[in-house]
């Protein structure tokens, strides 16, 4: 399923690419639309996904109008809208576990050249294990920081949180390796 | 992925670059792509990890990025990105990355100041703008020699970037002799 909507999504995007003119995007706009409908979207989950480009579509759109005309600028701005609503709708309905799951058996076909799925799907898994621990980290010192009077400096700020977090990896390293994870 | 060790530091550098979006972005008017540390991160993947390792990091990063988490500075995330006008300033982290590491690599055991300022420049700012610069003018449809000049605003920003994560990794490589791409491939590669 989650494969199949990727597979949709660049289709979606080729197609949108294709089309030149503004009733023919009014069109695919419609068609997103009924989509979102579909998968039953909150109106404020789906603004979510567009707000992030809201000031570039603005922008988008100026420029445009300025360097060529009004279809122009409407049939360039409206694809680049259409493109992320496509791309937040496949996000907004699958769990990022459930896309992680999809990646790990869609690179199933790299064992051939020697890549472990297992592998990759791990390092994925640790990088966003590590996330919240990083930023735990980075209050740390932000917070050391500031308790010894050193108000805004990056470097006093970076060196520890670098050297924290290499810290982190390498005895993750060892635990990995002592679990015979090296080849 | 020859080891554990490997692995490990990928994935928490990936992640180093995702925390250091946080702060914030800050969008400078008329131009479509953000300002962020997190090019700072690239640069320090790079000066730290060595080239393959630093380009894999970004690379495991921009997955988790299109799969749809918000890792990206400012919250986003999604396959969105991979279609806006910052989209080029993206990929070009990977080869960004790999070519600071590179440069930090041939430095062997004990590169210096001038070495890390001169591989942050040119992977850091040089390699990214050559791949964003093109592609953001193809998106936004400006001219290519307008959209350099509209990117000439991020230049002193990126300079001053590139300065710190030069200070910062010869901090860091001061302080743990293993931040040393070289000095971590010697001591790994006879596993």
């Amino acid at each position: 399923m989650t494969g199949l909507k990727l597979l949709g999504l660049a289709a979606g995007c080729t197609v949108l690419v294709l089309l030149q003119t503004p009733a023919a995007l009014a069109g695919a706009a419609a068609v997103v639309l009924a989509l979102y409908a579909v998968a039953r979207v909150r109106p404020a989950a789906a603004w979510g996904q567009i707000r992030p480009v809201r000031w570039f579509a603005l922008a988008l759109f100026v420029t445009q109008l300025l360097l060529a005309d009004l279809p122009a600028a409407t049939v360039t701005t409206m694809r680049v809208v259409l493109m992320v609503a496509l791309a937040g709708l496949v996000t907004l309905t699958t769990p990022a576990s459930v896309m992680l799951a999809a990646l790990e058996r869609g690179l199933a076909p790299l064992r051939l050249v020697r890549v472990d799925p297992f592998r990759v799907s791990l390092m994925l898994t640790l990088t966003l294990r590590s996330v919240p621990l990083l930023t735990d980290l980075a209050r740390r010192v932000r917070e050391a920081q500031r308790a010894r009077g050193v108000s805004w400096s990056v470097r006093a700020f970076a060196v520890p949180l670098v050297v924290g977090a290499l810290r982190h990896a390498d005895a993750l390293g060892e635990a990995l390796s002592a679990r015979g994870l090296d080849d | 992925m020859k080891n554990a060790g490997d692995l490990a530091r990928v994935s928490v550098f990936a992640a180093l670059i995702a925390v250091l979006g946080l702060p914030g972005t800050l969008n400078v008017f008329g131009n479509a792509v953000p300002i962020t540390l997190q090019t700072f991160g690239v640069m320090l993947a790079g000066a730290i990890l060595g080239t393959w390792r630093a380009a894999l990091a970004v690379v495991v990063l921009l997955v988790l990025v299109a799969v749809g988490l918000p890792l990206l500075a400012g919250g986003r995330g999604g396959l969105g990105v991979f279609a806006a006008a910052s989209a080029g300033y993206l990929i070009g982290w990977i080869p960004g990355a790999a070519l600071t590491g590179w440069i930090v690599q041939r430095g062997g055991r004990n590169p210096g100041i001038v070495r890390l300022l001169l591989a942050c420049v040119a992977g850091g700012i040089g390699v990214i703008y050559l791949c964003g610069i093109p592609v953001q003018a193809l998106v936004t449809g400006i001219p290519l020699g307008k959209t350099m000049l509209l990117s000439a605003v991020f230049l002193p920003g990126d300079l001053i970037k590139a300065v710190l994560a030069a200070l910062v990794a010869r901090g860091v490589q001061r302080a743990y002799p293993d931040a040393v791409p070289a000095t971590w491939q010697e001591r790994h590669t006879w596993r």
